[in-house]
């Protein structure tokens, strides 16, 4: 059974619509690449499996519940941690209190968190406001892990990083899938996914086009849905 | 870094000055100085509690004098019966009242936290400006309540004769009194601190700035704040309890939206969100209170124009003039 399984999503932002039908699923242990250009639906896919935006039709199950009747917060709490768009790091709180403010029992704990990233530890005692995006990028993955999620969700974290860090990020994100985490991950950095992820699934216009193993992706799929 | 010791050295200035003036009042003989500093102290604590909601929350209450009163109204009802040498009630099961000041705090406490939590899960539904109106809606039908309550005084409220006791002091005494104020306002505000200082602190602080990225790690903010709102309620609720005593008497307008005002006043004038800005808010108040207000009627037409000023040109409130920006600015 998929962990996550989204059938047929449909979702609206007041009285236009978003998203016209968009299939997913995420196993146990995989890495899943939800891809595609700009504006097609991919952040909203996201917000509408967590919950936070909820004018949404069609399946959303969670190991096995159906998330449709749940507040974002109990969808978190069944095991999804979000890793958000632009980061997100709560600014006048420090590291240490980032980290641990929503952290729930489990695997993963502050001394791992450290362990993943190392530069996180140098700076325990400082606001997030004060650190670089790639440490903020870092802090906002460890505060989503701290929750001990059974699905990571991570959307466009490498964005607007410079290329040294980026590859940091990749690194770490690499790790956790060999840990075994089962991860859907949104990004542009189209080569990365390809070597990362067991599937991809391709957005446009709000629906899924096309979904395959990476190394299925012809380059004329490329030029008519990536459009690189 | 720096400025954080500087606020933290402030804090100390303040607390030693409280504790100051009493002293000096009692050793030239002149008692009223140390009435004057209980009144500060007291209404520094209901400020502390108000901060705990509007600074720390970002929950702005007009309807705190709700608490404020309720505290008030148990300590004076309890007196009520125990001067008249009745019980509390007596059915369905007899409880005597009492004079003992530990055990009316603590009625007092639970009585506004009640409240706070009734009044909280309805109101933080909404926010902005309608989590406003609808505080200051909910204090009003309680201060109505009040005046239209024959059995407790109504309009004219409810004296006590004699104030309540507390195990080893003598409360009669002015110093006494005051003293056992300001403990309890030193005890509050190092309860506050650390709270502040643990993960609920981070969590409210969390869920002040970002509530739907709170809710996306799998805590919900509205319950977060609304253990900020009883704790905050219960804070103002035992400053009450200490008002009635020191006033040796309870009336609606303790519940009035006036009361309400005053204790942002105290919030706001000191420093939304500082641990000691009540505390400053308050001392100020109370200052003007007796200087200005020997000089005129219109007092208050000064502390508008300091208010005003503060909020122009010190968003920090006085701490933050003096002390620099707090750490969340």
């Amino acid at each position: 059974m998929a962990l996550l399984r989204v059938r047929n999503l449909e979702a609206f932002y007041g009285a236009s619509q978003a998203l016209f039908g968009v299939d997913l699923e995420v196993g146990e242990g995989e890495v899943v690449a939800l891809m595609g250009r700009n504006g097609m639906g991919k952040t909203t896919t996201i917000r509408a499996i967590t919950r936070m935006l909820r004018s949404s039709r069609g399946e959303v199950r969670f190991a096995g519940r159906d998330l449709a009747p749940l507040p974002s917060f109990r969808a978190a709490r069944l095991g999804i941690g979000l890793v958000p768009e632009g980061r997100r790091c709560f600014g006048p709180l420090n590291v240490r209190e980032n980290l641990t403010a929503a952290a729930r029992p489990g695997a993963w704990t502050l001394n791992r968190v450290v362990g993943l990233f190392p530069r996180l530890g140098e700076r325990m005692g400082q606001q997030a406001l004060t650190l670089s995006g790639g440490e903020q990028q870092m802090l906002a993955i460890g505060r989503a892990l701290m929750t001990n999620p059974r699905l990571l969700i991570l959307d466009e974290a490498t964005e607007g990083l410079a290329p040294v860090v980026r590859r940091e990020i990749w690194a770490a994100i690499g790790e956790l899938k060999r840990d075994g985490q089962s991860i859907l991950v949104v990004d542009k950095a189209f080569r990365e996914l390809r070597d990362l992820a067991d599937r991809c699934v391709i957005l446009a216009r709000g629906r899924s086009e096309w979904t395959g193993r990476p190394g299925d992706i012809t380059e004329a799929i490329e030029t008519s849905l990536l459009g690189v | 870094m720096a400025e954080f010791l500087n606020e933290r050295r402030m804090s100390l200035a303040i607390a030693l000055a409280l504790l100051a003036v009493p002293l000096m009042a009692e050793w030239l003989g002149n008692s009223f100085y140390t009435t004057l500093a209980t009144r500060a102290a007291i209404l520094a604590l209901a400020g502390v509690g108000l901060n705990i909601a509007l600074g720390s929350g970002g929950l702005i209450s007009l309807g705190h004098a709700a608490f404020f009163g309720i505290g008030g109204y148990a300590v004076g009802i309890i007196a009520s019966h125990h001067q008249a040498y009745e019980p509390l009630m007596t059915w369905p099961l007899t409880i005597a009242a009492t004079n003992q000041m530990p055990v009316l705090w603590l009625v007092a406490i639970l009585a506004s936290g009640l409240a706070a939590l009734m009044i909280g899960a309805l109101s933080l539904r909404t926010s902005g400006v309608y989590f406003i109106m609808i505080t200051l809606a909910f204090a009003q039908m309680i201060y109505y309540f009040a005046v239209s309550w024959p059995a407790y005084g109504g309009q004219d409220g409810l004296s006590i004769y004699v104030r309540d006791g507390f195990p080893g002091l003598n409360t009669l005494r002015p110093l006494d009194f005051f003293l056992l104020c300001y403990a309890v306002l030193m005890v509050v505000l190092a309860l506050v601190r650390m709270i502040s200082g643990a993960r609920f602190g981070a969590m409210l602080e969390a869920v002040r700035q970002n509530p739907a990225r709170v809710a996306a790690l799998g805590l919900s903010p509205f319950r977060i704040r609304l253990v900020a709102f009883v704790l905050s309620g219960m804070v103002t609720g035992l400053a009450g309890a200490l008002y009635a005593d020191l006033n040796r008497f309870v009336s609606p307008s303790m519940l009035s939206w006036h009361m309400s005002g005053e204790i942002m006043v105290f919030v706001i004038l000191g420093g939304a969100g500082r641990l000691f800005g009540p505390v400053a808010g308050a001392c100020i108040y109370v200052l003007f209170e007796h200087v200005f207000g020997g000089v005129s009627d219109y007092w208050q037409f000064f502390l508008g124009a300091l208010l005003l000023g503060v909020v122009l040109f010190a968003r920090g409130g006085l701490i933050g003039l003096a002390a620099g920006r707090a750490r969340h600015d």
